[in-house]
């Protein structure tokens, strides 16, 4: 029984981990049909957030450190939003309705991110500043003329090099001074650590295993996260235009729905989202800037085999998911165990055992479950739930 | 009268431009295969002549992307899986170039003391060129055969290439024992018909051969591409729905050319490994095939000469700025990304095209040429009075 139990845990918190990173992903890539391949870097962003959360609070003394979560986590959600809302202002707007070319520009983008948190430094952040300065704000005065359209190309092609090449001058002129506490990384390419607070350390002791409190914390924070979703796309009035624009732009725009408006807030959303899942995977090893490029694939499949557009088929997928993968590791292993244990110099008992151990480590799990998913695609192409409809492209 | 004269003229004119523009282009390419196979190897220094034949062999593969990408419109995210294939396909036979009865190196680290099944074929040369074009093309077609059976497609393909990257990547990673996992098998320090891989003289060979069959590959896509079979491709890509409604079965065709291209990216891996040294598991990372796609982008999908193109010029630039500035290299790339996708979609040689099609097009507006000035009539005027 506390074998099966044991499972059950495991496998619902390898579910939820996947889960939390999927939920943003299933909004972003599920309802507005984005495929957002920078959805891990927002996660490492939100990671970052966590860390830097975390040296503020640690000024703060002892009491206060504990709690540094609370305020990790709204603050991994706004810094992940705003950087998913400033990504779709100014690149994904112009790509909707071309998912293959806003696969390539989003890994463009997660490129840039990983090497921005490798390289930030005072001197960076001022040089991006100044562009931004230089950037927007004849863009914002001209946009107000009568004759924009006519001027656009020109204005944009004298202050895009102006900007750019002042926001150059100053970075090099900084660096040049050599003030080490402007042009050092505040960063380093090396990984950081979060480190739990002391109530998350340790675990609850359940018969004869272990539940660690930061697994049982981040399955808590995946059910309110759920559910907090949920809520909003239901019950509340912007999530009711989020679903009316997603069965149906043309209509919904008739009626008066800004969609704009609504894309910017939905792709928010899903990025504020992966900042929580950030919060949370910070707790589960070290963070670097390559950290989010582990979960992105899987929380992919989580919104494949789910099926698009239907949280409720993300959830199960994950939880899915996750249970057959620890199933894999563990059945496989303690087959080959108790094989062995019974071995008795037969040839074909050892090359059984071998065949189990084979199955045992972390990544013939993942060859066997993507072999189970493909497996599982073929019986039901459009996921477990498809979107139901009369027309040829389903 | 009226109506056929200028029709059949103008197609005349079209299949006299046709031809004209097909020779223009063996001359170019004819040119090319002088300038990379002669006037290179005798102008840069081994080294980089080492590098440019890596380019190279990146061209190869990148022609197999555009075939199924630019044309086919498949956007195969795992193409760095057949590239492996094949590399390690050409590393296992050179590996096994030592005196009979003994084994490789890294297999007495991890106590194995008799050559695994997996290995045993790669004794000889030909069959290892055989298994190297068609494992990649096997596993391609298994692969694609799965999914277009479906009729899942776009995105979703794409996503399904990559995590099927990802999890060759992981068991590729886990066999120690059998293909020395991480570390990957070395080349360099092993024999071919008794000299050594990194001997300058076979090394210059590979560089010529991996010129070939640039040019092979480039044919062969040129050919698959031009006829009824490429049409189909193209009507894929544009309407798959019509050409199945129209009596074709696009999966078979989709499995086909996915198939071909991986054979091509295997082909293209086995010389990148000899003119690299080493194959490890790496250039299955995630990064790495992407890459492979933006090279496509950046020369212009759907024409085989940018690919070749982007692909130069993107490795060029990219051996320039790590020299040069590491740290760059990764925000030039990610910039490269977004500006092929927001302001030049059709890349290089698609955007010249473009161009050339608006300088004509603003010509013919302005004046619209009488009978007896337009070239092309007074062409076939003359072709008609010397018959």
């Amino acid at each position: 029984m506390s074998i099966f139990l044991e499972g059950l845990f495991n496998g619902i918190s390898i579910g939820s981990v996947l889960l939390i990173s999927a939920l943003g992903l299933a909004i972003v890539f599920g309802l507005m049909g984005v495929i957002n391949l920078a959805h891990g870097e927002l996660m490492m962003l939100g990671a970052y957030t966590t860390f830097v959360v975390q040296n503020i609070f640690k000024g703060f003394g002892e009491p206060w450190f504990d709690f540094y979560i609370l305020a990790a986590i709204p603050f991994a959600f706004l810094v992940a939003g705003l950087a998913g809302l400033a990504l779709e202002k100014s690149v994904i707007r112009y790509l909707y309705g071309r998912p293959l070319e806003t696969l390539l520009a989003t890994w463009g983008v997660s490129l840039i991110l990983q090497q921005l948190v490798r390289s930030i430094s005072s001197s960076l952040s001022i040089s991006i500043a100044i562009f931004c300065l230089l950037w927007f704000t004849p863009l914002f005065f001209l946009s107000r003329r009568s004759n924009w359209q006519q001027i656009k190309s020109w204005a944009i092609a004298i202050i895009l090099p102006i900007s750019l090449g002042v926001a150059t001058l100053t970075g090099i002129l900084i660096n040049n001074t050599e003030n080490k506490s402007l042009t050092r990384p505040w960063f380093s390419a090396r990984n950081v650590d979060v480190t739990a607070p002391s109530w998350l350390r340790g675990g609850f002791a359940f018969e004869n295993f272990q539940l660690p409190y930061a697994r049982l914390f981040i399955i808590g924070l995946t059910i309110i996260c759920v559910i907090a979703t949920y809520w909003f796309l239901n019950k509340s009035t912007w999530g009711l235009r989020i679903r009316a624009v997603t069965q149906n732009r043309e209509m919904s725009s008739c009626l008066g729905i800004p969609t704009g408006k609504v894309d910017a807030l939905t792709f928010a959303l899903g990025s504020g989202l992966a900042g929580i899942a950030g919060c949370a995977i910070s707790f589960l090893g070290s963070v670097g800037p390559n950290t989010g490029q582990n979960y992105i694939v899987d929380a992919f499949m989580v919104v494949v085999v789910g099926g698009v557009g239907n949280l409720f088929g993300t959830i199960i997928s994950a939880l899915a998911i996750g249970i057959i993968n620890y199933i894999i590791i563990v059945g496989s292993s303690s087959l080959a165990f108790s094989l062995s244990a019974s071995n008795s110099g037969d040839l074909g008992f050892i090359n059984l055992v071998d065949f189990f151990n084979f199955f045992a480590t972390t990544s013939m799990a993942k060859v066997l479950v993507f072999a189970l998913i493909i497996a599982f695609l073929q019986i039901k192409p459009a996921g477990i739930f498809p979107q139901k409809g009369r027309g040829v492209e389903l | 009268m009226n109506d056929i004269i200028p029709d059949s003229a103008s197609r005349f004119a079209q299949s006299k431009k046709q031809k004209q523009k097909f020779l223009i282009e063996i001359a170019t390419v004819i040119g090319l295969l002088i300038i990379f196979a002669v006037i290179m190897p005798l102008v840069l220094p081994e080294f980089r002549l080492r590098l440019l034949g890596r380019f190279l062999s990146l061209t190869i593969v990148a022609l197999g992307i555009d075939l199924i990408w630019g044309y086919t419109g498949l956007l195969s995210l795992g193409h760095g899986i057949f590239f492996a294939l094949g590399g390690y396909c050409l590393a296992m036979y050179l590996n096994l170039q030592i005196p009979e009865g003994t084994l490789p190196e890294f297999f007495t680290l991890y106590g194995v003391k008799e050559l695994p099944l997996v290995w045993q074929p790669f004794y000889s040369l030909p069959v290892t060129i055989i298994l190297l074009t068609f494992i990649p093309a096997l596993v391609a077609g298994f692969l694609g055969y799965l999914i277009f059976r479906n009729r899942i497609k776009g995105v979703y393909f794409s996503i399904l290439t990559q995590a099927a990257l990802l999890v060759f990547f992981n068991f590729f990673n886990g066999q120690q024992k059998l293909i020395n996992g991480t570390n990957g098998l070395k080349t360099d320090t092993e024999k071919i018909f008794g000299l050594l891989v990194s001997d300058p003289k076979v090394q210059l060979n590979f560089y010529l051969l991996t010129v070939l069959f640039v040019f092979l590959t480039y044919v062969l896509c040129r050919w698959l591409t031009s006829g009824r079979f490429g049409r189909l491709l193209i009507a894929i890509r544009d309407d798959e729905n019509r050409v199945r409604f129209t009596g074709y079965n696009p999966t078979w065709f989709k499995v086909l050319v996915f198939a071909i291209s991986g054979a091509i990216a295997g082909i293209a891996g086995a010389f990148y490994t000899v003119q690299t040294g080493i194959i490890t598991p790496s250039v299955m990372q995630v990064g790495f095939s992407i890459e492979m796609v933006i090279w496509v982008a950046v020369g212009g999908r759907g024409t085989l000469v940018g690919a070749i193109i982007g692909t130069l010029l993107v490795r060029l630039a990219q051996t320039f700025l790590s020299e040069k500035f590491p740290e760059v290299w990764l925000f030039f790339q990610g910039a490269l990304f977004l500006i092929v996708v927001t302001v030049l979609p059709a890349g290089i040689i698609g955007g010249i095209r473009q161009l050339m099609i608006n300088i004509e097009n603003r010509q013919k507006v302005v004046t619209y040429p009488a009978i007896d000035i337009n070239p092309e009539i007074q062409a076939e005027k003359e072709e008609l009075e010397h018959e």
